[in-house]
C-alpha cells in the first residue's frame, strides 16, 4: 500500500492568521521585556513582605524627595517624610525605602518613636541605574502605607 | 579605616520647650559595598555602618538601619521634639564590631 504524503497545504486565509499569531507572539515578546525588568520589583516585594509580613501598605502619606535627575549615582541626597501628628498614641514607628534596580532591594529603615516630633528623616543613598525608590511606612496602630519616586540616573552608584 | 571614622553631629545649642529640632549627622566612612572589584580582580569585601542609634537622656528617639545602598560618608538627618534640657548620644555600629560614638549637649529654657 503507498501512502500519499500529504503536504498540508496553506490556504490564504490560513496564511494570513499565521502571521496574524506571529504578530501577536511578537508582541508578547514586547511585553514581556518590561515584565521580565520587573523581576526586580519581586525582590522589592521579597523585601518588604520581610519587614511588615502580609500586609498590604494603602497609598499616600508619604513623601519622597527625591533628585528628578542624578547625575552621580554613588550619593543621591533623599528626604522621606510621612504626614502624622506623632503623638504619644499615633506616631510613625519606621519607614522602610527599596531601590528596585538595585543589586540588593533594601536601602535603609528609618525607626521614629513618639519623641521624634516630626517623622522626617534624611539621608545620601546609591543609585546603580534608574530607578524606583519605594517607601513603606509603619504607624503605631498597625496601618501601613506606601509611596514610590522615579528617580533618573546619568552615572550609576554601587561599583561595577 | 575603621579607626579614622569620624563623627560629626549638629545639634542645636538652645531650643523652646517642646519644640521640635532638627539634628544632621556625618560620619566618614567607606561604605564598602562588597559588590566593587579592586585591582586584582577581587570583589573587596563588605564593610559598613549598619546601624544608627540616638539617644537622648538615655531614652533611645530614633533609631536607623543601614544597607549597603547607603553612600560613603553616611548623612542623616531626623528631628527630636525636646521637653527638658539633656544629652544627645549618638551610636554608629560597625559591620566589624566597632562602635563610634558622639554626644552634644542641648539647653531647653
Amino acid at each position: 500500500m503507498t501512502k500519499r504524503m500529504r503536504i498540508p497545504e496553506i490556504s490564504r486565509r490560513e496564511a494570513l492568521l499565521l502571521a496574524a499569531g506571529a504578530t501577536i507572539v511578537t508582541a508578547g515578546g514586547a511585553i514581556l521585556g518590561p515584565n521580565a525588568a520587573k523581576a526586580d520589583q519581586a525582590l522589592v516585594d521579597a523585601a518588604v513582605k520581610k519587614l511588615i509580613g502580609d500586609k498590604k501598605p494603602a497609598d499616600g502619606k508619604i513623601t519622597i524627595e527625591l533628585p528628578e535627575i542624578a547625575e552621580n549615582g554613588n550619593t543621591v541626597p533623599l528626604t522621606v517624610s510621612v504626614d502624622s501628628p506623632m503623638a504619644a498614641d499615633n506616631y510613625v514607628k519606621a519607614v522602610h525605602l527599596f531601590a528596585d534596580g538595585n543589586p540588593a532591594a533594601d536601602v535603609a529603615s528609618f525607626m521614629f518613636t513618639s519623641m521624634s516630633g516630626m517623622a522626617k528623616a534624611s539621608t545620601r543613598i546609591r543609585l546603580a541605574k534608574t530607578q524606583n525608590i519605594i517607601a513603606v511606612a509603619e504607624m503605631s496602630d498597625g496601618k501601613t502605607f506606601k509611596a514610590s519616586k522615579e528617580c533618573k540616573v546619568t552615572i550609576g552608584g554601587c561599583g561595577g | 579605616m575603621a579607626k579614622d571614622a569620624k563623627p560629626r553631629v549638629r545639634v542645636p545649642a538652645n531650643a523652646k520647650k517642646g519644640e521640635v529640632v532638627e539634628i544632621k549627622t556625618l560620619i566618614s566612612h567607606v561604605m564598602e559595598s562588597g559588590r566593587r572589584k579592586g585591582r586584582d580582580g577581587k570583589l573587596i569585601p563588605r564593610s559598613i555602618i549598619n546601624n544608627f542609634e540616638c539617644s537622648f537622656n538615655g531614652k533611645k528617639v530614633f533609631e536607623s538601619v543601614w544597607h549597603p545602598a547607603i553612600s560613603a560618608n553616611p548623612y542623616m538627618a531626623f528631628h527630636v521634639r525636646v521637653d527638658e534640657s539633656g544629652e544627645f548620644k549618638f551610636k554608629w555600629n560597625d559591620d566589624d564590631g566597632s562602635v563610634y560614638e558622639a554626644s552634644s549637649k542641648i539647653a531647653v529654657s
